[in-house]
């Protein structure tokens, strides 16, 4: 039936949602920074990763690496020297550097690509090789794939953080920035740490969209951004499982909203985030305060 | 004055230090000497600038003058995360344990980026035996006592040469603060100095070696234990003087009754 | 502007005296007179793609007054005024599609944007900073989905502007040119004066020490509300004069009414003039202006050296042009603060006796 294929391909989007937004959560959980130009940065590894293909052409799948330890290393120094210099001088400044960062990513990528958008070649019959379960559920495998991949990085992030040493100092610099400077450890460089993190993991899923669909200058602050943070507000700051829900539940209301009328796809899923806003604003997955 | 009998060098040296808090002048040309295994008290009144002293020793506050020195160094411009791996640990006040945190957690960032020394988790264990069973527990949801034994713990196996201590008694009952106190001595026998902050003026009598008595950012006593008088030390605790008498030359003492 | 001054006592002493301002600023407020006259006779003299350029501005500047307002003085950092704006052009278009001229529809588009920001608001209000920013770009998000959605005015097409085919360019032009003149100076005087009454003075008390400005009891919500409530009026109207000058409406995110470039230049125009100042927007204006005019031909590089050199002076030079000018030489146009003097104290060159009236 329409519907429950709707909804499976709902839930297989959310995977790939809670990919964009668990960077934003991260840098907004840690340095409380709420990056206004992480949706660009998924369209900006789309783009390199065009390029690293239309110089190397090298498979879509190994660009994912490449792209994701230039992006890291790309996060790392943009974190200690822009965003680390806005974050001193306050909130205000903070949104307006990132503000400043987003507008001049789009416009730069607009003028160097134009404005149309682009696909990431994965090989016609893999985009649309699909599977059924019984006789009226079709997945297709690329989606398939890309949900199992966003549920591989949440878990091996989540991992990372609960028991790699620099994970536990991502926590505790979190948790009380000062008393981790007491037991030794430069925050700037765990903040650096931390944005690196956040840069590559939006980078693979900015390649992932380019797989499944297109990606264009505008993308990022269409819909990328605001998709993300509609995962986190629905889902909740702090747990990553609780992203990957909300990311789900998202995707779940825009198929939804799809099936009810295809122009109310995005509404659909606005309406649940405006909804969760008003009734739950710490999010169904709460770990205390906001 | 008193007599400082090792004739080593000072592992920790104030020099005239003047700390403001925006406009507010909370140190006002503070100098003080700690010697290799010493436990320095510094009492006074609430807000007289004992805990700002420590912090500014730490390095979380930029003095506007004066000078800290460090086994001969001039840390006054090191950043705290240099000066905690230097060997000048702090423990703050109010605990600060990251909330989100396990006990043992907590303990590992103590420790990871600890100078090389006998202090280990193990270690912190055997002082505190009831950790171990405890270890996996969330820093926010352990008691007030436990808590500081935690910070402490924490502290410990960054392996300082000189531990802060501030306020340790802060908020707790004086049967958990002696058992906290009870730990001092292991703390000393390692080989650590020891720098504490205490508003409880007999708990501090207690276990210093030495003492140095703070009001509105001066100095107001120093000596040992054993050379102060008790009037003394309420006199300068108090700021209290009787008639004409300087309390401490150069200081102009408030005429005050608390 | 003419003087308040707030106390006078009359005795043979002399006494503490509340001014608004240091210096005389009345000769301010004549040179601002002056200016809107010399602005109004424009197109008397000056041709009409020198006029359109000046709408253009005019448009941003009254945009530009209205973040100020809210992320200066409300601190409250909206990134989706680009809704407001989107909505004040459709109120300018749906009445002129029933027969009512676009002229009174500016009147409909500001209250309207204004009315539409109430129950936005109560979405948003309760939102930390950064929260709060993203929340309404999703809310202008929301907004324009909503309107595409109605095909009667255009849906994602957009619609043209009916009701003033007929006119003569040239007076089209003159009289798009004066509504996006009262509009400016209207939204510039408007925040003036809000800010000099007692809103201004409760927002400073905010900006200051916010929660002991709520436990002396201050209407920290109410206050900021009515900011909101009167920076969407303000860029509705914006809207309204938009729909006007390009006698059209498109909806949609480039280029469109919806579009978030409308935030981003009102934004930097605000940051690089100079935050917290009525006069930064005006000066951020004219830098926008010369920048736009200087690298048109290069199509969206105004926007990014726009983006950069707002990064640039948030970084360095946080309190913008105007801010380092009025640190240096406090010089205020529209005073907004109170001054105190001891007795006798000068003020700028002229003496104040001590029995001063006015």
């Amino acid at each position: 039936m329409a519907w429950v294929n709707a909804i499976i391909q709902g839930i297989l989007t959310g995977g790939l949602y809670a990919l964009f937004a668990c960077g934003l959560s991260l840098m907004f959980g840690v340095m409380k920074v709420v990056n206004l130009a992480h949706g660009d940065l998924a369209v900006v590894a789309g783009y390199i990763a065009v390029g690293v293909i239309a110089v190397t052409h090298m498979p879509v799948l190994w660009t994912i690496p490449v792209v994701v330890v230039l992006m890291a290393i790309i996060g790392y120094v943009l974190q200690r020297s822009v965003i680390q210099g806005a974050i001193s001088r306050g909130e205000l400044t903070t949104l307006i550097v990132t503000f400043g960062l987003s507008i001049i990513i789009e416009n730069g990528l607009q003028q160097f690509f134009t404005a149309n958008s682009r696909g990431l070649g994965v090989g016609d019959s893999f985009v649309t090789a699909s599977f059924s379960i019984g006789s009226q559920i079709t997945i297709a495998w690329l989606d398939l794939g890309i949900f199992v991949l966003a549920v591989i990085v949440l878990l091996g992030l989540q991992q990372y953080l609960s028991l790699s040493r620099y994970g536990r100092l991502i926590r505790a610099v979190a948790d009380d920035r000062e008393a981790s400077q007491l037991s030794g450890a430069d925050y700037r460089h765990v903040f650096g740490i931390a944005a690196a993190i956040a840069f590559g993991t939006v980078a693979i899923a900015g390649i992932c969209e380019g797989m499944i669909t297109t990606i264009s200058p505008t993308l990022g602050t269409d819909t990328i951004l605001l998709f993300a943070f509609a995962s986190v507000v629905i889902g909740g700051l702090g747990s990553l499982w609780g992203t990957l829900l909300g990311g789900v539940i998202l995707g779940v209301a825009q198929a939804v909203g799809a099936q009810i009328n295809p122009s109310w796809e995005q509404l659909a899923g606005y309406a649940v985030f405006l909804l969760v806003l008003v009734i739950r604003p710490q999010g169904l997955v709460s770990q205390g305060a906001q | 004055m008193s007599n400082r009998l090792d004739g080593g060098a000072p592992l920790l040296e104030v020099r005239d230090l003047v700390v403001h808090h925006g406009q507010l002048r909370a140190l006002s040309g503070i100098s003080l000497t700690v010697y290799p295994g010493e436990v320095y008290a510094l009492i006074g009144a609430n807000g007289a600038g004992k805990s700002t002293l420590l912090r500014t020793i730490a390095g979380l506050h930029h003095p506007t003058s004066g000078s800290i020195s460090y086994d001969g160094r001039n840390v006054t411009g090191l950043r705290p995360e240099r000066r905690a791996t230097a060997g000048i640990v702090m423990v703050p006040e109010g605990r600060r344990l990251f909330p989100s945190l396990t006990l043992e957690e907590n303990l590992k960032v103590g420790s990871s980026y600890a100078r090389k020394g006998p202090w280990t988790i193990e270690r912190v264990y055997e002082l505190f035996p009831w950790m171990k069973e405890r270890r996996g527990q969330r820093a926010a949801q352990m008691s007030g006592g436990e808590q500081q034994s935690v910070a402490i713990g924490r502290a410990l196996v960054a392996n300082p040469r000189v531990l802060l201590l501030d306020e340790l008694s802060l908020g707790l009952a004086p049967v958990i603060v002696q058992r906290i106190y009870a730990m001092l001595p292991h703390v000393l026998e390692s080989g650590i100095t020891v720098l504490l902050v205490e508003q409880d003026v007999s708990q501090a009598l207690r276990v210093a070696t030495h003492l140095q008595c703070l009001l509105e950012g001066h100095t107001t006593l120093e000596g040992t234990p054993a050379e102060v008088t008790r009037e003394q030390v309420e006199a300068a605790y108090f700021g209290v003087t009787d008639g004409s008498k300087a309390l401490w030359p150069g200081l102009m003492p408030s005429s005050r009754a608390y | 502007m003419t003087e308040n001054v707030a106390t006078t006592i009359r005795s043979s002493e002399p006494a503490f005296k509340v001014t608004r301002s240091r210096r005389n600023v009345a000769w301010s407020g004549i040179g601002a007179i002056a200016a809107i006259v010399v602005l109004f006779a424009f197109p008397y003299y000056v041709g009409p793609g020198t006029t359109g350029i000046m709408v253009q501005g005019l448009i941003v500047l009254t945009l530009a007054s209205m973040w100020n307002l809210l992320a200066g003085y409300a601190g409250l950092v909206s990134v989706g005024q680009q809704a407001f704006f989107g909505l004040g052009a459709y109120f300018v278009l749906i009445p002129a599609m029933h027969g009512i001229t676009p002229w009174a529809g500016l009147v409909i588009a500001t209250i309207g944007a204004g009315v539409c920001a109430l129950p936005l608001w109560w979405l948003v209000a309760r939102l930390r900073l950064g929260y709060f920013a993203i929340a309404t770009w999703v809310l202008a998000s929301v907004v324009m989905l909503v309107i595409e959605q109605i095909s009667s005015i255009g849906g994602g097409t957009g619609e043209p502007l009916p009701g003033l085919t007929g006119m003569q360019p040239a007076v089209l032009t003159a009289y798009t040119y004066w509504a996006a003149l009262i509009v400016a100076v209207l939204a510039i005087g408007g925040v003036y004066f809000l800010l000099r009454s007692r809103v201004g003075l409760v927002l400073t008390a905010i900006r200051d020490d916010e929660r002991a400005a709520r436990s002396s009891g201050v209407r920290v919500g109410l206050a900021r509300l009515l900011v909101f409530v009167v920076a969407a009026a303000g860029c509705g109207a914006a809207g309204g004069v938009l729909a006007i000058e390009q006698l059209q409406v498109v909806p949609g995110t480039s280029g469109g009414v919806f579009s978030v470039q409308w935030t981003a230049e009102m934004a930097f125009a605000v940051i690089i003039g100079g935050i917290g100042t009525i006069e930064g927007p005006i000066v951020g204006t004219v830098v926008y202006m010369v920048l736009q005019q200087t690298l048109q031909s290069y199509n969206a590089w105004y926007l990014i050296v726009l983006g950069l050199v707002a990064i640039v002076i948030a970084l360095f030079a946080r309190r913008g042009l105007w801010g380092t000018v009025d640190e240096r030489f406090n010089i205020r146009l529209f005073p907004v603060g109170y001054h105190l003097w001891a007795p006798g104290e000068r003020r700028g060159r002229k003496r104040v006796p001590a029995h001063a009236a006015q």
